[in-house]
């Protein structure tokens, strides 16, 4: 068994494994001293900064991400021109989406899940459906989503929507359908009825299922709405790291990697909190 | 007396084996019935049917003039394993039970019945923990107080007490007969422990070894009560009847088992009357 390790060793591990890979990567992509022919000046005014650094966009150092970050996080929800919004205002409408995609599908997934779980009928008779939706790829939805909503920004939500229902269906239903039948005996026995034995014992005991599938599902959604705003464009953070592509901005990629690094670690402790409310142990 | 329960000729197979067959008893208000048998002889599933859980494959079991057609607050059953739901309270648990009786009551009226019948049992300090924190002994006391809060004509009880230790067991079986006493419950009960059985039970009904398992005695308890653990062999008769129901589990359930002598009737299993 792995003892346990004291918080603040662990701590400090991390910290100078971090201070040992940013000093390395500072290190690393310092310029070298200008060598070669000087570029004739006409020529370097031509192509601007370019020119100046061989021909090719650096690889930022995390100093220059840092400045950058600072930047960026001075003023985050600005909104100069449909191009130009604060990174915080990209992050709020990918949010939205991960929002609205994934309460609506736990709306319709927790319910379905619940009538799957209990009819042995209706589980096997969905069972080949959801077995082959479940391993597409939710961008292979995208077109259909474009070609029948004809809104990108509705589009991405039912692209969210269809990548975090699946989980969350499995999920409830398996949940709901290994309820311990001495609890069901214990309802019957009791003349619960069927809209109290639901709400009071399957619930509650297929809850803490439920949640692992929400958390599922909520990481997947995270994960696919940052690659259906690059596909539909518009707003989003998705959307953001790929005009910064374009505009070759880099060190504002990896600020926006860091970024939805912290907001999918955010949702995942969010819901591992409720999860964390409805557990039960024997 | 009046029988509250009939159990007609009840009967459970599957295709090419008999379980058991042509059972017939009758359980009297107020009376405490033990049922002993060996594993598999379908103990359970009559304890079932009873209960309304499960379905006799032949025959028809009659609660107060009426034939069962499913499980009912009537018949409250202790399970086996306590059967507590973990994400609740022992109050809550009780209490779920008491808004199923009362469905009219409000919140506070049903923790007030809930409590209540924890006191009954023991508990009053432990309600609001929930069975992960509660000992053996005490969830299947919660079991006991949430059976007994819904008031029912009959008690059914599934070896309640066969997952806890002798001690705590003990305890329980002294804790069940005062309550069941006091509140002239009717309850029926399965176990294999026979000295169990002669401290609770009115009547014993022994069961051969299954398949085609059936009734084949049943003995009169008339042990005086109020019967206590300590003293119980101390009590004049108690050797006897002791010995008449040890030699059924060991030697008698095989060798009466399969098909029933030509003077048997399943109707009216022969009756031993011991212990008084």
């Amino acid at each position: 068994m792995p003892q346990k390790v004291p918080f603040w060793r662990s701590a400090l591990l991390s910290l100078a494994l971090l201070v040992l890979f940013l000093g390395a990567w500072e290190i690393a992509v310092r310029p070298p001293a200008a060598t070669g022919p000087a570029l004739d000046p006409e020529y370097a005014a031509l192509l601007g900064q370019a020119a100046q650094q061989g021909q090719q966009t650096p690889m930022p150092a995390p100093s220059d991400i840092a400045k950058r970050l600072v930047e960026l996080l001075s003023d985050p929800f600005h909104r100069r021109g449909t191009n130009d919004q604060g990174i915080g205002l990209q992050i709020a409408w990918s949010l939205w989406r991960v929002m609205v995609g994934f309460l609506i599908a736990a709306a319709v997934a927790i319910p379905l899940g619940f009538v799957i779980g209990m009819s042995p009928l209706l589980n096997a008779a969905l069972n080949p459906f959801i077995q082959v939706l479940r391993p597409v790829s939710p961008l292979a939805w995208m077109p259909l989503a474009l070609y029948t909503i004809k809104d990108s920004s509705i589009s991405s939500i039912f692209v969210i929507f269809i990548c975090s229902v699946w989980p969350m269906l499995l999920n409830t239903a398996f949940g709901v359908a290994s309820v311990r039948r001495e609890w069901l005996n214990v309802a019957r026995t009791l003349e619960a009825g069927r809209w109290r034995t639901a709400m009071r014992v399957i619930l509650p005991a297929a809850a803490p299922t439920i949640l692992t599938g929400m958390r599922i599902s909520i990481g997947i959604a995270w994960l696919v709405i940052v690659a259906a705003e690059m596909l539909v464009g518009g707003t989003g953070i998705g959307y953001w790291v790929w005009n910064q592509w374009n505009n070759l901005s880099i060190a504002d990629i990896i600020i926006a990697i860091l970024m939805i690094g912290l907001v999918g670690l955010a949702l995942d402790r969010l819901l591992g909190a409720i999860a964390q409310a409805v557990a039960w142990q024997e | 007396m009046t029988r509250i329960v009939s159990v007609e000729g009840i009967a459970r197979r599957f295709p090419g084996l008999t379980v058991f067959q042509d059972v017939w008893f009758g359980i009297e208000r107020g009376e405490f019935v033990c049922l002993v048998g060996h594993s598999g002889c379908g103990k359970t599933t009559i304890l079932n049917i009873l209960a309304g859980l499960d379905r006799p494959d032949a025959g028809n079991i009659v609660v107060d003039g009426m034939e069962i057609t499913g499980p009912s607050l009537d018949r409250a059953v202790i399970f086996q394993g306590h059967a507590l739901m973990p994400w609740l309270s022992a109050e809550a648990n009780v209490g779920f039970a008491v808004s199923c009786r009362n469905p009219g009551w409000g919140k506070s009226k049903v923790r007030d019945a809930a409590r209540a019948a924890l006191a009954k049992v023991g508990l009053t300090d432990a309600a609001a923990r929930k069975p992960s924190q509660l000992s053996g002994g005490m969830k299947q006391r919660v079991g006991i107080a949430r059976a007994l809060s819904v008031e029912p004509k009959l008690l059914l009880m599934d070896e309640p007490f066969s997952a806890l230790d002798a001690l705590t067991r003990g305890s329980l079986q002294e804790e069940v007969s005062r309550l069941v006493t006091e509140a002239g419950q009717t309850a029926f009960m399965i176990t294999h422990d026979v000295d169990e059985a002669i401290l609770l039970a009115d009547r014993i009904l022994l069961m051969t070894n299954g398949p085609q398992a059936r009734v084949a005695e049943v003995v009169h308890n008339h042990l005086p009560r109020p019967r206590i653990r300590a003293d119980l062999h101390h009590m004049p008769g108690y050797h006897p009847l002791r010995d008449h129901i040890m030699d059924f589990p060991i030697t008698r359930s095989r060798t009466l088992a399969g098909t029933a002598p030509a003077d048997y009737d399943a109707r009216n299993p022969p009756a031993v009357h011991l212990g008084g």
